[in-house]
């Protein structure tokens, strides 16, 4: 039973129901929207009849492209992402119209009416079909369906393959998989009487549903106003598409001048949002007798689907950890983004890391295997320890690289090497088939160089002594409010029960960058630390004379503020007091600015992000020989994530993070017939279920590091990026056969 | 007149009332949004509520079909003067809650899994939660929280009822 640690200030509303999503706010006079979307899968000529639905009871609009005052596109880097299509059609998902009436049937049934003809386009469906030479381009500003091509040079492995004892050449494929967070996409719209629309969304990202927001409304960054309420789950999930819902019901309160819900059902939330990139990796590698990997060439296909959305940045991923965490010497990668007319693809929780891994991992085991080197002898040989340098040309240092000493905790832990002895590999007297697997992985902290990178924090002292706090940081779920009231307790000595995590709006604090790439506790926590910091200060510099000390001397703990040897202290309160008397306003903003990062986009070079989270995940199983069915037996994830801030929360992190990397494994996939889709709920999308999980253990590596300023780096995506590859890796060990397409499907003459 | 108790006071039921979806009655007439709407479909488990001490969908329960019921809500579950139903307060010690968005159908499918079954092992939880979808947590620790939860009810000799003082 773990209660150690447990904190969350949202807990209690949580717990009681009390807690508001956007579905859950409602305004007097609002009205509901929803969107209209057309059969077609790609089309021009787009033209809109919605004469039935504006006679339709409760109608109060109509809204299309032609109503759009602003730009009816937007995007995260290619500004290509119809919020309302205009004349051209490029996937199922798109939107082409909204209507807006009294009630949310009234909207539905008026919406049903709206009628849509094009001139349909044969669609690009694959990224074989997208490649042929004269395919048709889907992207409206590119000449290519090569949206993007990352390259890495890094030594040149092509003489060396001739001296290897081994050399492997082998294809993988991932499938399209999505986020399905709990409560689908909603928001209420308000126009404000001195002419702001205030949004309230279900959304990840605050600032970025502003710029999309501020894009259709054609209006300044200044007239859009985001307010943070409680969010059900994003994953990566909630940017583009629930930013668009947060934009189409501003845009419809703009053209009303009422406020405006436009909730999803399921089914539309599946249909329009963007997925996790299916992948297509092929590997040439190539190792030594003594299980060194000496050369490696790879080329990877990832499809982008009809919009760009975070294309180039997840495929960099990719290539900034094409290898998985080995110091591979002579090492080329290609990595393609790919559009197709398929729903698009973005950002989800791993962000190109899964896929590679998922190959990568399997590879190594193949080569020990082949090489009749251990599995843990041959990571040993190759993976990344202290001063190493990466495929990037990176040096590891400036941190702890522990991925060894994460490996072998999670290796006495679950027992790998006596259950290893144990595995079937496709014999057995009885009908089950027994494996253990496990994979490492080192994952780079943070955006790296996909972007700047910073973040703000303020403190806002009360005069009696109690502290608002807030982060550019967004409560998504994971409990980054938490483990910044935390952080902040800490610093400043104090109760938490003295701070407020105050939920902030866009027009509050300044935009501290999007919560994204495991980057909110290491980002958030250390803007917290820069402010508390100058907060510090501020009150040393002020209270030094009462407590009749230099500032330098003036200490905070145990909820006081302590002058030197403690022979003089104030409560909060006598010291606010005091700041007060001397017009003092206690109020710090601070800015933590990322460490360098660099990189060439030419050879896929540089020091691809400031520190790294080390991973290893195990994973036991079995297989019913008859039937082809897997049953997790027991499962451990061991993480070096610096610093433990809320530690009941990091498992949480930890065990989350896993189970939907073992639903990406087993179970998930985002059917794509003809760019449609038949899995738009959960009775046809299967999402991990209580009975279909192990036991879990989680293990928690700490290794403070020095870039960071709690030195705590992040769980989010490591959590997840892993297991996949361990349930893979301990299926052939189970039955002998190498899965290396994902979901991993198991039919019974497999096995024969 | 048709009426149905929620979490202890009886409503009476208008007539085109009795059509709606119990989630839409509960949380667009009553205001009680503490159930979640996450499917619409019977799918998610989001929206589940005790129909009867029976773990129920709101979404495919029509109003017509709870009328002379009890039916308790996760508002329900907690005693006078803000006291925390055990279930509630163990979902918080142990960390079970992230998102929250699947938090007050769990706690409901937890509740009546408690009143049929005072000691449910691990297994009899999994078992009981199999409908109830949640894609944060990895329900380990929604798991610690039931267990944990039974075992303060136990121990303590407190009433499972809701409403009721630790």
């Amino acid at each position: 039973m773990r209660t150690d640690n447990a904190f969350r200030n949202d807990a209690r509303a949580k717990v009681t129901g009390r807690a508001t999503y956007a579905d859950d706010v409602s305004f007097a006079g609002m009205l509901h929207a929803v969107p209209v979307y057309s059969d077609y899968v790609s089309a021009k000529d787009l033209k809109i009849d919605a004469d039935e639905a504006r006679a339709y009871p409760g109608c109060v609009r109509v809204i299309t492209a032609a109503d759009v005052p602003g730009s009816t596109t937007f995007g995260q880097i290619e500004k290509d992402y119809p919020i309302i299509v205009t004349d051209r059609i490029r996937s199922w998902g798109d939107v082409c119209a909204i209507v807006v009436a009294d009630t949310r049937e009234a909207a539905k049934a008026a919406a049903a009416l709206v009628r849509i003809t094009a001139t349909a386009i044969k669609p690009v469906l694959t990224i074989d079909e997208a490649l042929e030479p004269g395919a048709p381009v889907v992207p409206s500003w590119s000449d290519s369906n090569i949206v993007t091509h990352h390259r890495l040079r890094h030594g040149d492995p092509e003489p060396l393959f001739a001296g290897c004892e081994l050399i492997m050449e082998e294809d993988f494929t991932t499938q399209a998989i999505e986020h399905a967070y709990m409560e689908p996409e909603a928001a209420v719209c308000v126009p404000r009487a001195d002419g702001v629309v205030e949004v309230y969304g279900s959304m990840q990202h605050p600032f970025s549903t502003r710029r999309f927001t501020a894009a259709l409304l054609g209006e300044p960054l200044s007239n859009v106003e985001v307010y943070t309420i409680s969010v059900g789950g994003g994953f990566g999930g909630k940017d583009d598409n629930a930013a668009a819902v947060c934009a189409r019901a501003a845009l419809a309160a703009r053209l009303t001048g009422r406020p405006v819900k436009m909730r999803y059902d399921r089914e539309w939330s599946m249909r329009e949002t963007y997925k996790r990139h299916p992948y297509r990796l092929h590997y040439k590698v190539g190792v030594s007798s003594e299980g060194k990997v000496l050369a490696v060439k790879t080329t990877m296909y990832a499809d982008s689907g009809a919009y760009l959305s975070v294309t180039p940045w997840v495929t960099w991923r990719s290539t900034a950890q094409c290898f998985g965490p080995y110091s591979i010497d002579n090492i080329h990668a290609d990595v393609y983004g790919v559009a197709t007319n398929n729903i698009f693809t973005g950002a989800m929780r791993g962000f190109g890391a899964p896929q590679v891994n998922f190959a990568v991992e399997q590879l190594m085991d193949m080569a020990a295997h082949k090489l009749k080197i251990h599995p843990l002898g041959l990571r040993r040989i190759n993976m990344v320890k202290q001063d190493s340098v990466t495929v990037t040309g990176q040096k590891l240092s400036g941190h702890t690289v522990s991925l060894e000493d994460v490996m072998n905790r999670v290796v006495h832990e679950i027992g790998y090497r006596k259950k290893y002895e144990l595995c079937s590999f496709g014999k057995t007297e009885t009908d089950e088939l027994y494996g253990i697997g496990l994979a490492i992985s080192y994952r780079g902290a943070s955006l790296g160089a996909e972007g700047m990178d910073f973040c703000g924090c303020i403190i806002n002292g009360q005069y009696d002594g109690s502290i608002l706090l807030e982060a550019g940081i967004h409560e998504n779920g994971q409990g980054s409010e938490s483990t910044m009231s935390i952080i902040l307790a800490d610093e400043l000595g104090t109760d938490r029960k003295r701070i407020r995590y105050r939920r902030s709006s866009t027009s509050s604090i300044p935009d501290g960058g999007t919560t994204v790439a495991t980057r909110g506790t290491i980002m958030g926590g250390s803007a917290v630390v820069v402010a508390a910091k100058q907060y510090k200060e501020l009150l040393q510099k002020h209270l030094a004379e009462r407590l009749r000390c230099k500032p330098e001397e003036v200490t905070f703990h145990d909820d006081k503020i302590w002058g030197l040897n403690f022979e003089y202290s104030l409560t909060w309160e006598e010291a606010m007091r005091e700041l007060f008397l001397q017009r003092i306003t206690p109020y710090a903003f601070g800015t933590f600015q990322a460490p360098p990062v660099s990189w060439d986009d030419t050879n896929g070079q540089g020091d691809a992000y400031f520190t790294y989270v080390y991973s290893c995940q195990a994973v036991e199983l079995s297989v019913d020989k008859k039937t082809g069915k897997v049953k997790l037996l027991n499962i451990v994830a061991g993480h070096d994530i610096g610093k433990a801030i809320n530690k009941a929360m990091l498992l949480g992190q930890m065990f989350g993070g896993v189970t939907q990397g073992m639903g990406m494994a087993l179970m998930e996939e985002f059917v794509r017939e003809g760019g449609k889709s038949p899995t738009l709920n959960f009775d046809k999308y299967m999402i991990p279920r209580t009975t279909d999980l192990p036991e879990m253990t989680g293990i928690i590596v700490e290794n403070h590091d020095p870039n960071s300023l709690t030195g705590a780096k992040g769980i989010g995506e490591p959590a997840i990026e892993l297991i996949a590859p361990a349930i893979a890796n301990a299926v052939y060990n189970a039955t002998g056969v190498r899965y290396k397409d994902m979901p991993i499907r198991i039919r019974p003459e497999d096995l024969a | 007149m048709n009426s149905i108790n929620i979490n202890g006071t009886n409503f009476d039921v208008k007539d085109e009332e009795l059509e709606l979806s119990l989630l839409d009655y509960l949380r667009e007439r009553r205001f009680l949004t503490g159930t979640k709407n996450g499917c619409e479909k019977g799918l998610c488990g989001s929206c589940t509520v005790a129909i009867d001490d029976k773990a129920l969908r709101a979404c495919k329960t029509p109003v017509k079909k709870a009328v002379g019921t009890r039916v308790v809500t996760i508002e329900g579950m907690e005693g006078p003067g803000g006291a925390l139903h055990p279930l509630q307060k163990a979902f918080m010690d142990a960390g079970a809650i992230q998102c929250g968005f699947c938090t007050p159908g769990m706690v409901m499918s937890s509740y009546a899994l408690l009143v049929r079954d005072p000691a449910p092992s691990r297994d009899a939880i999994r078992k009981a939660l199999r409908g109830n979808l949640c894609r944060c947590t990895g329900y380990q620790q929604i798991i610690d929280a039931v267990e944990l939860a039974a075992k303060v009810i136990r121990e303590q000799a407190v009433s499972s009822r809701p409403g009721c003082e630790e």
